[in-house]
């Protein structure tokens, strides 16, 4: 608490800006995924705190730090860049996990992979079309 | 009067983001099902990280940055390994 007695106003105006509203985003994120319904809803909310979450607070540190260090320091955007291009493939990549076993026990209102099959994939339309899985990388017998 | 600002959003930031702690340490633990967990852990993981971002603004010091890195890097993996043992069963095949 003893450097940030000497901010000027033009900076700590706008640190506190992002920093209250990377907070309020996240906690925003985190009440949506406590609420929501189903798993599939719970799959959107805490990408609030991952995408303008997070690069509110780290505008602020950044901001913070630059004016501190005398120069410019961009290490947070390592963090930021890296949590942008990990979050949607983790996210994609659960949904489609969750798809997977519910479509493996049966829960009602899971669409089927087999009802996908009226949506064009490709030029050529499947030859049997009674494919179970949609993706061929799906299928059981790769890997 | 610069110091009052950045004290009061600082305080406010964190004890929002323990709070958005604590619903996905809610998740994680009441989930009704695995993926459910994974979510809140994944949800949990990104709002330590800031936190310690938070915390080493406070602080002043850069280790908490570095921290928050590592916590980036490794929270990526334990979702994507768990989402893999989600599907298959196993993780490495």
């Amino acid at each position: 608490m003893t450097y940030l007695e000497t901010l000027p106003a033009w900076i700590a105006i706008p640190v506190a800006f992002f920093l209250v509203l990377g907070a309020t985003l996240t906690l925003l994120g985190a009440i949506g995924l406590a609420r929501l319904q189903s798993f599939y809803d719970r799959l959107h909310a805490p990408t609030l705190g991952t995408s303008w979450g997070a690069a509110g607070i780290l505008l602020a540190s950044m901001i913070l730090v630059s004016w501190t260090e005398g120069r410019a320091v961009l290490h947070e955007l390592v963090i930021g860049i890296f949590l942008m291009v990990t979050t949607p493939v983790t996210l994609m990549f659960l949904g489609r996990a969750a798809l997977h076993r519910d479509r493996i026990e049966g829960t009602p209102g899971i669409p089927g992979a087999v009802e996908r099959s009226d949506v064009p994939i490709g030029p050529v339309s499947p030859p049997e079309g009674e494919t179970a899985f949609a993706d061929p990388a799906e299928a059981p017998g790769e890997g | 009067m610069s110091a009052f600002i950045m004290s009061a959003a600082l305080s406010y930031a964190q004890i929002a983001l323990a709070l958005a702690a604590c619903l996905g340490g809610f998740r994680l633990l009441y989930g009704p099902r695995a993926q459910d967990r994974v979510l809140g852990l994944d949800t949990f993981y990104v709002t330590a990280m800031l936190l310690f971002v938070v915390t080493g603004i406070r602080v002043g010091s850069p280790f908490f940055f570095e921290a928050a890195m590592v916590i980036g890097v490794l929270g990526f993996v334990a979702t994507v390994s768990l989402a893999k043992f989600l599907i298959r069963g196993e993780v490495i095949e």
